[in-house]
This record gives C-alpha cells, structure tokens and sequence, in this order.
C-alpha cells in the first residue's frame, strides 16, 4: 500500500519533469532560430566610421597598358596617412576582384601602412609641403603578384598615380615590403628607387 | 654612390684611368654616335633572369628564362646573318648579375641594347624604355642613373622598333619603367616583353615562347634595327 502522500509527491514530481521537458524544448528552438538569424544578419560592409568623399583611383588595365580614371565615393579619414592607406586598399580591392583587367591577389590587406614624410634633399629643389609616402607592402602581396615587366610597372604607376590624384602634397614615393627595402616586385620593377608621382599619368577616364 | 665615367671623345690623363679602373669595375664610355671606331654596329641581346632567377612561369609551364634565351639565340642568329656584332649577356641557363649584365652592354660600346623579357599578362609586344629623365651626357654619371644621358635616343629607337612591329601587325604597347639593368646602360637601350597574342576576342593564339611567333617577332626587330643602322648619325 503506497502512502497517499508519496503519490502526491510523485505526481508533483512528474508534473516538474514535464514543464522542464517542455521550456527546454522550447529554448532549443529558439536558440536555433537565433543561429539561423545570425548568419544573415553578419554585417558583410565595415560600417561607415568616417564621412563619404570623393576619391579618384587610377586603375591599371593589362589589355593596352594604361591607366584609367575611376572616380569613387569612399568614408575616407581626416589623418592623411589612414587617407592614403584607405585610398590603396581600395585600389588593391579593384585589382582583386574576380573579372579584374589588372589581376592582382591579396586585395586591401596587400598595403600594410603608408607612411608621409618631408621630401628629403636641398630646399632649393623642393617646394615647402612637398611629401614622401613610403608605402609598406605585405610580402604575400609581393609574392603573389604576377611576374611580368608591364604588370609590376602598372601596380607601381598606379599605387603612385592614385597618391598623386588624392593627396597633391605627395610628390615621392619609395616602397617596402614588410618593412624592408626589396630589389624588385616580383621580378622586375625596381623598388629600390624613388618614384615621383607625377610620371603616373592618367590615360584615360570612366566613371562606373 | 657608384659612377660610371662617360666620356665623349675626352682626353683623360693616364693616372685617372687607372685610377678608375681599380675603384670603379664598370667603366665604360657613354659617346654620341658614331660610338665604334670598327664601324661596326653592334647590338647587345640581354636575356633576362637565367640560373637561379627563373623570372615568371609561363601557360606552357616553362620559365621567363628558357624563353627569353631561346628568343635571344633567334634574334642573334638574324642580326648576325644582316652583318651586325651581337652580343649577348648569356648564352646558357647560368645567373648573370643585373650590374653585370649592364658591364657588358657599357664595356661593348653597343648601339642598341635590348633586354628581352617574356610574360604570361597583357597582349602582343611591350616596349619599355627607362623612367629616368633625360640629361646631358656628363663626363661621370651616376651609375644606377647612366641611362639618363641616352634616354632620348632610346626613345628614338624605341619610335623605331614600335613602328616595325605595328607594320607588321602586332599589338604594341610603348611605355617607361625603372628596371635595374637598362638604368645603369650607356647605350640606346630599352626592355622588349613578349606577351601573349591574343585576337579581337582577347583569345591567346600564341604563347610567348611559341617557336613560330618568336620567330616573327625577331624577324621583325631584324629588320627594324637594320633599318635604324642606316638612319643618320650611325655607324
């Protein structure tokens, strides 16, 4: 003979299980729904922390050699320095896109800083805020970029070019990879030099 | 720095020479035509990479430098057969310095230097000639600028070698560059990149070192630098 209160203790018991059977159940689904919901939701854009601006890249094209004028609107910000990073990254961005007409691996993680200085040497040849970029590579970039004498040349006129269309106070500029002097790109391209902005001439335009 | 002395029919004492020759081991006259007493014409052929310096692959999965040989020892054999001294930087799969590479182009008193290159990017012919600007000639140059004091007559040949090709049919693309070896070149100089051709449709119809297309290009320069030998102020 079982005691009536040990049935009623059963009882309550069972009950319990049920209920926590249940609101488990429950927030399972809805933590799976919620993992379904993230997936959708992972922000695919970095959020604008800067204001919009217009920017001009000079976009190299392997079919004829040239450089082309494309003009963007990109959060650009105020320190120059992050200015020109951004404005490179963008450039390496077009380059590493799947149907690019200058092909070109790594994208914007290919410029790992750039860095401006005073131009260097005699005040007489030089006018007064005329600046020196150095701009450090990533050796996967470097190791990654085709080998070819047009290839390389157009990267480094165009690097130079699109310097040159943003930030006019930049005159010069020298490259690294991963912070130290390299004979060459990937092959050819002197990167021992000093490179003045104004030999990356433009020739053509589009605007997309 | 490193200089090169450039004379232009100077007359140099004894002690500077040889004092030259024991400090500084690339010498090499930089003249204004006619640069060799012979009268010859001689042209320099640099095949660019070799040894350990493979340059790029290309779509056939041979390296820049078998095809830059093989289109060196074409090209040679043309220049030789239309009465023209070539030299050449290598003849074998062997590692040549970029500064030695431009020792002998400045030591042979060239008349036109080319460094041949081969890529697997862009269409039909490349010509390159140096980014550096223009000077006059100067008795001493500074060496990884010697090229400075011929760049407007390599850009007369670089005219030269371009309107060949485009009578010929090729795809052209004329531009400058900073590429070690030229730079330091006292010579008319300029760099040649074969790319692949390709029809309207951006198709390839013929690989860099394709032996045919090699063969047509070459005939071409051929003709193109015999042609700039009998212009005026040649040898």
């Amino acid at each position: 003979m079982i005691p009536r209160f040990q049935k009623i203790v059963f009882s309550v018991l069972l009950a319990a299980a049920l209920i926590m059977t249940g609101v488990l159940w429950h927030l399972r689904q809805r933590a799976h729904q919620r993992l379904l919901a993230g997936e959708d939701s992972a922000p695919t854009k970095a959020p604008d922390v800067a204001p919009t601006e217009k920017a001009t890249l000079l976009v190299a094209n392997d079919a004829d050699g040239s450089l082309l004028v494309q003009a963007r609107s990109l959060p650009l910000p105020a320190d120059p320095g992050a200015r020109a990073r951004v404005l490179l990254g963008e450039l390496l961005d077009l380059y590493a896109a799947p149907d690019a007409a200058h092909p070109v691996t790594g994208g914007a993680s290919g410029v790992a800083q750039v860095f401006l200085l005073p131009v260097p040497g005699s005040k007489d040849t030089q006018r007064s805020g005329d600046e020196l970029a150095v701009v450090n590579l990533t050796g996967n970039f470097a190791a990654s970029h085709p080998s070819g004498l047009e290839t390389e040349t157009l990267t480094v006129l165009s690097i130079c070019g699109t310097l040159r269309a943003n930030l006019p106070n930049v005159t010069q500029v020298r490259f690294l990879v991963d912070g130290q002097q390299r004979p060459n790109l990937a092959g050819h391209a002197d990167l021992t030099r000093t490179y003045l902005t104004a030999d990356a001439v433009p020739t053509g335009g589009t605007n997309p | 720095m490193r200089w090169i002395r450039a004379s232009i029919g100077l007359n140099v004492s004894p002690w500077m020479a040889v004092f030259a020759a024991l400090l500084l081991p690339s010498i090499a006259t930089a003249q204004t035509p006619p640069r060799n007493p012979t009268g010859r014409f001689v042209v320099v052929l640099d095949a660019a990479h070799g040894g350990d310096d493979t340059g790029g692959r290309l779509a056939s999965g041979q390296f820049e430098k078998a095809a830059t040989l093989a289109f060196s020892v074409r090209l040679r054999s043309l220049l030789a057969a239309r009465g023209m001294t070539v030299i050449t930087t290598r003849e074998s799969d062997m590692t040549v310095d970029p500064n030695a590479r431009a020792q002998i182009a400045n030591r042979s008193k060239a008349d036109a230097c080319l460094s041949l290159h081969a890529t697997e990017s862009g269409a039909g012919i490349h010509l390159f000639t140096s980014s550096l600007p223009s000077s006059q000639p100067a008795r001493f140059l500074p060496w990884k600028a010697a090229q400075s004091a011929f760049v407007n007559r390599s850009l007369a040949l670089a005219g030269a070698l371009n309107s060949a090709l485009l009578h010929d049919g090729f795809n052209v693309t004329l531009s400058r560059t900073a590429l070690i070896a030229v730079d330091n070149m006292t010579c008319p100089a300029l760099a040649l990149e074969i790319a692949p051709a390709r029809g309207p449709d951006g198709k390839v119809t013929a690989e860099p070192d394709d032996p045919d297309y090699q063969a047509r290009v070459a005939a071409t320069l051929a003709a193109a630098l015999l042609e700039w030998r009998m212009e005026p102020g040649q040898p």
